[in-house]
């Protein structure tokens, strides 16, 4: 290597360099950046996909003249798991949902279910076509089911972009916040700071480093979910990228801030998460942020996260455009400023 | 000879403890200059308002002939500097580190040459979390030789070291000092202070309690030897009244340290006044005087604080 490095970008490479260095030699580091979403992408996706192959619905025939004649005529379906009960042992059996539905053996057919059972009703219907045709009713018209699988409609398609946001979040506040109270903790800080360095070159770096960091986090989610789960990505890439930069210098601000005067580590992690928790769960990571009910949403709307999800899962699901997330991203950008600014006004080397 | 450093009435409060209490200090260009002191004596303090990063409460600093107002940059470039204590990375390389330290500064030295002059060539893609303890204060003094400075602050460059390591480290800022390169070291060792400084400031609770060459200090003690003994009963200072050749008798602790001409001539007679008196001996040991006895005389205890 040459000894005497080109002046101008000397010492902003090198510290770059050094951010990279020691994050890509920190084992645990990596674990969590690239391999915890994968792992969680992986086990919720499989968990919540099911759409192929659904489960059979058990059902049960109760003792009756009829019975063998019902169980052999549901049994054609095979979206039905038939069995045959006599009426007490069905009843318990709906307790935990272990059959949704229970129809009479006799001439009469009667059906015992639990309505509020999401399928219920559905089941109910079903049965009672197929007991009626085999009793020889004729359908009025001739139908046929084409299945659709809407693109961005299922479970996975809905977390990926959510997952992308978390990991954003938390890798950005850890990987700013938390090395900076420990570089201050050891005295690295001060050395630095008492040695020509532009301070501006050294935070420089840590932005510079996290832009590195969040292109390869992205990729990985990415080059996960898309081949694995066949996650279409619909819209415009300029758009994801402006969000995921936006949102990610929004939280470094937030790291910045956090760790601008904070001298222990614990310190810091307990502000930090004071921060991200409850944006871990409003913000729609694993499950849609309008659940909660419209007093919260003025208050859910606004946070960092919600804007960054939201505004991935348009772009990602539905095909957005730039145009379309400018005020997310103009938002995420404008609060990374007021942070950043805050936070290096705040900044204590010593 | 210009001044490298120029210190008039300084005085450093932190919020209730006033750590640096009215120094002066003239530091010349060339010369290796100790700050001598216990624990808490306010050296660290003291170099950090040196070095730039603590603002003086009160005093005039001047580092190179310039203060640090108005030109903190220029000032930067031209010192090298060994904190205390820092962990400059966990996994870096030796040789990483001394590069990236390089690259702040203007001017500097190569790398690798400021590898070999503090020992650590074999180590040089070794990562800093695997070094000991005297490879990474060779690390740290590496990173303010780099900068090729004309003023270099060691702080405590040795506290924490096994004593081959300190030796080992002696050496490296002894060949560093033996360039002519101005230097100025806290320590709260003596023989750390006798071996590399030219000139040594004895500092306690934020003052400067003596000055002078090491050889100087030492020879205020008026003996060249120091006598120790404990005894039972202890002896009194007027029980010791007028034992041949003693210059000064000082209680520390459960000891008497006499400061004498000639050990092998006081001995006999104290072994003789002990036994007029009736008192057995306990502990007895000599040794060349040295600053600690300096600093006992000075203040009746001992430089590692254990009185
Ligand atoms: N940041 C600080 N805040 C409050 N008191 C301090 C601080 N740093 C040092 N002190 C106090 O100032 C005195 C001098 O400390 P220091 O300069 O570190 O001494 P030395 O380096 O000689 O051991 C000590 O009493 C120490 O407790
Ligand atoms: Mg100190």
């Amino acid at each position: 290597m040459n000894p005497t490095p080109p002046r101008l970008l000397g010492p902003l490479w090198e510290l770059v360099l050094a951010r990279l260095r020691e994050f890509f030699r920190e084992p645990t580091a990596i674990f969590w950046t690239y391999g915890f979403p994968t792992v969680l992408a992986l086990a919720l996706g499989i968990a919540f996909s099911g759409g192929t192959d659904p489960k059979a619905i058990p059902i049960a025939v109760l003792d009756g003249p009829r019975q063998a004649a019902r169980v052999g005529t549901l049994r054609q379906d095979p979206g039905l798991s038939v069995v045959s009960l006599c009426e007490d042992e069905a009843r318990r059996r709906f307790e935990g949902a272990r059959i949704v539905l229970a129809v009479s053996g006799d001439d009469e057919a009667r059906y015992l279910f639990d309505p509020t059972h999401p399928e219920a009703d559905a089941t109910r219907r079903r049965v009672d076509d197929l007991l009626q045709r085999a009793a020889g009713r004729q359908d009025a018209i001739v139908t046929r089911s084409d299945l659709v699988q809407a693109p961005g409609s299922r479970y996975i398609d809905f977390l990926v972009p959510g997952l992308i946001g978390m990991n954003i979040m938390s890798s950005s506040m850890w990987g700013i916040g938390y090395a900076l109270v420990e570089a201050r903790k050891r005295k690295l800080l001060k050395r630095l700071a008492a040695t020509p360095m532009k301070r501006s070159h050294f935070l420089g770096s840590f932005l510079i480093a996290r832009m590195v960091f969040l292109a390869t986090e992205v990729a990985a989610i990415l080059a996960f979910a898309v081949p694995v789960f066949d996650v279409r990505f619909q819209g415009s890439i300029l758009a994801a990228a402006l969000l995921c930069v936006a949102g990610a210098m929004a939280f470094a601000g937030l790291g910045l801030l956090a760790s601008s005067r904070t001298t222990s580590t614990e310190t810091v992690s307990g502000l930090m998460n004071l921060i991200m928790l409850p944006m871990f769960v409003l913000s729609g990571v694993f499950f849609s942020a309008s659940h909660f009910p419209d007093w919260m949403q003025a208050f859910i709307r606004p946070l960092p996260l919600t804007m960054l999800n939201d505004g991935l899962r348009a772009v990602i699901n539905e095909g957005a455009g730039v145009g379309d997330v400018a005020l997310p991203i103009v938002a995420l950008a404008g609060g990374a400023l007021v942070t950043l600014a805050v936070g290096l006004r705040w900044f204590k080397w010593t | 000879m210009p001044l490298a450093i120029e210190v008039r009435g300084l005085i450093h409060k932190y919020d209730d403890v006033t750590a640096v209490n009215g120094i002066d200090l003239d530091v010349s260009e060339g010369e290796c200059f100790g700050l001598l002191g216990p624990n808490g004596a306010g050296k660290t303090t003291t170099v950090e308002i040196l070095e730039g990063l603590l603002e003086p409460t009160a005093g005039l600093v001047r580092v190179l002939g310039q203060s640090w107002k108005g030109n903190a940059n220029a000032l930067r470039q031209r010192l090298g500097i060994a904190l205390q204590e820092t962990t400059l990375a966990d996994r870096l390389t030796v040789r990483e580190i001394v590069v990236l330290f390089r690259s702040f500064h203007d001017r500097g030295v190569d790398p690798d040459a400021v590898l070999a002059t503090v020992g650590l060539v074999d180590k040089k893609d070794e990562w800093v979390m695997k070094l000991s303890g005297g490879q990474k204060q060779r690390l740290a003094i590496a990173c303010a030789l780099v900068g090729e400075p004309d003023l270099l602050f060691l702080d405590e460059p040795t506290t924490g070291l096994d004593p081959q390591a300190r030796r080992d480290l002696w050496e490296v800022v002894g060949n560093v000092v033996r360039r002519g390169k101005t230097c100025l070291l806290t320590t709260h060792y003596m023989e750390e202070a006798e071996r590399l400084c030219h000139r040594v400031a004895i500092v306690d609770k934020g003052k400067v309690i003596a000055l002078g060459t090491p050889a100087e200090l030492i020879g205020r003690l008026g003996g060249s030897q120091v006598l120790e003994f404990g005894s039972a009963p202890e002896m009194t200072a007027e029980t010791l009244e007028g034992l041949p050749g003693v210059r000064e008798a000082r209680h520390v602790l459960d000891r008497w340290r006499l400061t004498v001409d000639a050990a092998h001539e006081a001995v006999p007679a104290l072994l003789e006044r002990l036994r007029l008196h009736g008192a057995a001996l306990t502990a007895l040991s000599t040794h060349q005087a040295s600053l600690d006895d300096v600093f006992v005389l000075l203040t009746g205890r001992t430089l590692r604080g254990d009185a």
